[in-house]
């Protein structure tokens, strides 16, 4: 899911796309799903967007 | 409440300021220009004898009984037909004029079954009346002539009968079935004493291409077309105005009663969604309410393996309320949540999330909207900064252009769709985008300009494609973009990229790259161009870039902010509009303001003495997953049937099965019942005191026409949990409850029923700015200030089609049945849709040996069932279609987990299936 937000914000500039993947994610997500995103992150699964990692420090 | 009859005025009102002036009878009145003399009369007070002329359809001028005479003409021309002029004088009752219309009443009467006392219309007759009115006192003809008394009733629809006998030939049904249905089903068969009213070409009613939308019966002035139940319970005698509790239009409907027992539902001519017109549903399909299925009791179970036992209310509010409270002991807040419903009042809603917030003390709660227009509320608060639809319905009058996107308004917004196509037959353009050829692309007197028949899973390649025209060909309206909208160049950019051209994506699309140029080429240039659309949009993995890239369309050619443009969405449920409003969704509270938002929450801190959680709770998908996860135990369901409709049904079963205590509110022991471990009665709409708000925004008055069959209201049970949870919850009357909406919600703070009663509904935002109310928004600027263009790539749906699974299944809803059919399978409407069928076009059926009426397998990678097939050229090739209103067939089970990347909205619309001949009907099975 996090990889299908990534894909909209992609035509922003890197930093904007990650700002507004984690915008999203934080405005909408609960936190069990931002933790386990974060976890994924942290675990290095793979097949994750670039935006969704260049995001994860914004995420809350 | 007596029976309230409203005013006829004989012929429909004429717009503009009255300007002329004439007098009957002595009496002067000033009326708008083009009024019939039969109106102003009316106006004036003086009724004029009347058969053919109703003031719900044009003039006829056939019943020679409106006769009058004008000062300075010559004859007694008929009233009806005859437009006012300055000065004119009128007389309505001569000597001349008794004479004639003695003779022409003696005529009818002379062809006219006796029978007034054992009548089903006595005392509803309006041949009776206008005998009485006209001082008949003999028929001079006999009965030894031709007559038509020996005429054969045709009583083959579920819910009307109709008695050639007394038909007078007025042609009022014919003209409501053309001018207010739209339908055209109904014509007069032969010529002079032969003539007859006819449905179709000779065929029966129920055969025949009638709809029941019941205008028909609604304009007859006789017994000639009566409801059944009329018939059978005689005539009512007090009425209550109250609001369907079916699709978002909200139409008004009289409910008529005799004692305590509905009668019938009558549309209210003065419901502002639908000036006293109705659809099969709301006009008949009531009949679920006392069916003999509901449940009264409330019930408990340990295990959903266990018999249902019967319970006091006390015992079934306390149960809830120890089970919920153990479950956050053991596994946290945030282990339980609730789902509300969009067929329930605004102020049933309002208490679940307060519920939620305030005693589960989280904000796990979410409504079924999720599954058809949250990107709706996503798509048009990014754009236009408010989560709704911009116009009223009686806005389509003045559009141009309509373009209709991935909605079917005569099957699924009956009465709005016979508003659209009134417009349509006055002229307007239309432009139909669905893969499925849908009645409005070519019906009487209607064709589409340009049906855009794309690929399922296509439509922002589509709306991008024509964007990159209106942009590229330069038939932008600068003035208003450049005033009104910020973000435009990026949009711009994007749209105009060569890989967004028609041509370049017809391949992607399937769509003709002239055609979408000249579609484009005509919303733009048109005049007022307005757009429509539903689930057709929403439900699919960009549905929310959808709703965004259809306001950025609009905004760019400046239809926004004034009558007869704007975007529309065609909302499924009664009050989906509500339920989103109260603050249904986990990520806001009413009034769509973020959880996140200090501010607002310490109001409503304050107000409830609470302690909202700052962060969103979880939706419903989230929901099923956390359960299945283990960290999800208890789920509160008002009036939905999960179980049902929404998708991966593998999937929410096993989800419902996962977790502790699941509670169900609700009429019937539906599906998701079968997973629950409470049961709580719900109550009907006619039993309910509230309000709906429609998909205009109108928040209309649900009065209560008889005492909750179950003892409680919905509101009060769920007041009574949160209390035995330790969260004091209690009003006295719905209508606190509004108050307190409106106390906390800024676009809701001039409702109360108070006003709504007085003004008979009111459009949000209702507030101090706008006391009566808004019918358009976005007039003078957006309610975030400037529109904002949103960039909406084209991304490619995950699903996709394979050698296994070749054909692509869309779903949808058709006339006479609704959602998950839990009522309308309840009611007559099983005359006209007993099972969900598929449709299939012929060339994919004849390379799989399929003919029509075949029972077929349906396979996607997730599930499967059988369905019988029905071949149709409504299909494109390659794709197919059914409903989801019956159980048994579970088309659901099919669909998959893919859903709009914003919001979660599920992708029903697309789903890559195989279809292959089977034998004996077995049940939806998972893979």
């Amino acid at each position: 899911m996090a990889n299908d937000i990534a894909i909209q914000f992609r035509l922003l500039p890197d930093r904007l796309g990650a700002e507004a993947v984690a915008g999203h994610i934080n405005r909408f997500w609960e936190p069990r799903m931002r933790a386990r995103l974060l976890q994924q992150i942290a675990t290095g699964t793979t097949g994750l967007d670039p935006l969704v990692v260049a995001a994860a420090g914004l995420v809350r | 409440m007596t029976l309230l009859k409203e005013p006829d005025r004989g012929t429909p009102a004429k717009p503009g300021a009255p300007t002329v002036t004439v007098e009957v009878d002595g009496l002067p009145v000033a009326v708008p220009d083009g009024t019939s003399v039969l109106r102003a009369a009316s106006l004036a007070g003086v009724d004029i004898p009347k058969l053919c002329a109703t003031d719900s359809l044009e003039a006829f001028g056939s019943c020679r009984l409106c006769l009058v005479e004008i000062e300075g003409r010559r004859g007694t021309p008929a009233s009806c037909t005859t437009p006012v002029a300055d000065g004119m004088r009128i007389s309505t009752q001569t000597p001349k004029l008794e004479k004639l219309r003695q003779g022409v009443m003696e005529l009818y009467i002379s062809d006219h079954p006796l029978d007034c006392l054992t009548c089903s219309a006595n005392g509803d007759c309006e041949l009776q009346d206008m005998s009485g009115a006209v001082g008949l006192r003999q028929v001079r003809y006999g009965d030894d002539g031709a007559n038509h008394r020996d005429a054969v009733k045709d009583a083959s629809n579920p819910y009307f009968d109709f008695d050639p006998a007394k038909c007078i030939a007025c042609s009022r049904c014919v003209r409501a079935c053309g001018e207010v249905q739209g339908t055209f089903a109904l014509t007069i068969e032969g010529r002079g004493f032969e003539s007859k009213v006819s449905a179709g070409a000779g065929e029966s009613f129920l055969d025949s291409e009638c709809v029941s939308c019941g205008a028909c019966v609604q304009a007859c002035p006789t017994a000639t077309l009566q409801e059944k139940s009329v018939v059978q319970l005689g005539m009512p005698s007090r009425s209550v105005i109250t609001t369907c509790a079916y699709c978002g239009v909200g139409c008004s409907f009289k409910a008529e009663l005799r004692g305590d027992e509905l009668v019938r539902m009558v549309p209210y001519k003065d419901g502002g969604a639908n000036e006293g017109h109705s659809c099969v549903k709301g006009r008949f399909a009531f009949g679920y309410a006392s069916h003999p299925d509901r449940k009264l009791k409330p019930m408990v179970r340990d295990t959903i393996s266990d018999p249902w036992r019967e319970v006091e209310w006390d015992e079934a509010i306390q149960a809830v309320a120890d089970r919920m409270r153990d479950i956050q002991r053991r596994h946290g807040a945030g282990s339980i949540g609730a789902i509300s419903s969009s067929r329930c009042t605004n102020e049933e809603v309002w208490v679940v999330q307060k519920m939620v917030r305030a005693a589960f003390g989280n904000n796990n709660v979410d409504t079924c909207a999720r599954v058809c227009h949250s990107p709706t509320g996503y798509g048009l608060k990014q754009t236009f900064g408010e989560s709704a639809g911009t116009q009223d319905f009686k806005s389509v009058a003045a559009a141009d252009v309509i373009m209709v996107i991935g909605a079917n308004p005569t099957d699924a917004h009956p009465v709005f769709g016979s508003r659209m196509k009134r417009r349509l037959r006055d002229g307007a353009r239309l432009i139909v985008i669905d893969p499925r050829r849908i009645d409005l692309v070519r019906s009487p007197h209607i064709t589409a300009d340009y049906h855009l028949r794309l690929k399922p899973s296509t439509n922002v390649a589509v709306i991008n494609a024509m964007a990159h025209v209106v942009v590229t060909e330069g038939l932008i309206d600068e003035e208003f973009v450049n005033e009104r909208c910020a973000g435009y160049p990026d949009w711009a950019e994007l749209v105009a990229r060569p890989d967004n051209s028609p041509e370049a994506v017809e391949a992607i699309t399937g769509v003709p790259a002239d055609e979408l140029r000249a579609a484009a080429r005509l919303y733009a240039t048109g005049g007022n161009g307005a757009i429509y659309y539903g689930l057709g949009v929403t439900e699919h993995s960009q549905g929310s870039t959808m709703v965004m890239g259809m306001a950025n369309l609009a905004m760019a050619c400046g239809n926004i902010g004034r009558d007869g443009v704007g975007v529309n969405p065609l909302r499924g449920q009664n009050n989906v509009q509500g339920s989103c409003d109260m603050g249904s969704f986990p990520h806001e509270l009413p009034g769509y303001r973020h959880v996140s938002d200090d501010a607002v929450r310490t109001v409503f801190d304050r107000h409830w003495g609470s302690s909202i959680q700052p962060e969103p709770g979880l939706r419903i998908p989230n929901m099923f997953d956390a359960a299945i996860d283990g960290s999800f135990h208890g789920l509160f369901v008002q009036g939905e049937d999960i179980a049902q409709s929404d998708p991966n049904l593998q999937h929410v079963t096993a989800a419902l099965s996962a977790m502790e205590l699941v509670v169900v509110q609700d009429l019937f022991l539906n599906e998701t019942a079968k997973f629950a471990h409470v049961f709580l009665p719900g109550a009907s709409f006619l039993e309910k005191d509230g309000t709906f708000t429609n998909a205009e925004r109108r928040i209309n008055r649900v009065r209560a026409v008889m005492k909750p069959r179950t003892g409680k209201h919905e509101w009060q049970i769920v007041c009574e949990i949160a209390t035995a949870m330790g969260y004091p919850m209690s009003y006295d009357h719905p209508s606190e409850i509004m108050d307190e909406i409106a106390e906390l919600t800024p676009t809701f703070a001039g409702v109360s029923f108070e006003v709504i009663d007085k003004l008979g509904s009111v459009q949000w935002p209702c507030n101090p700015k706008a006391p009566a109310g808004t019918p358009i928004m976005h007039i003078d600027e957006f309610v975030r200030g400037k529109g904002n263009f949103v960039p909406t790539p084209y991304v490619p749906t995950d699903e996709r089609s394979t050698r296994r699974f070749p054909l692509v299944l869309t779903t949808g809803r058709i006339l006479s049945q609704y959602n998950v059919g839990a009522q309308t399978r309840r009611t007559g409407n099983v005359a006209w849709h007993p099972e969900d069928v598929l449709e299939i076009h012929p060339h994919d059926a004849e390379v799989r040996g399929i003919n029509d009426g075949d029972l077929v397998t349906l396979a996607s990678r997730v599930g499967s069932t059988s369905l019988h097939a029905k071949i149709s050229d409504r299909m494109p090739t390659g794709v197919v279609y059914t409903t989801f209103h019956h159980p048994v067939t579970g088309a659901n089970v099919v669909t998959t987990e893919h859903s709009d990347w914003a919001t979660n909205c599920p992708e029903y619309k697309v789903t890559a299936v195989q279809v292959g001949l089977t034998h004996p009907m077995i049940p939806a099975l998972a893979d």
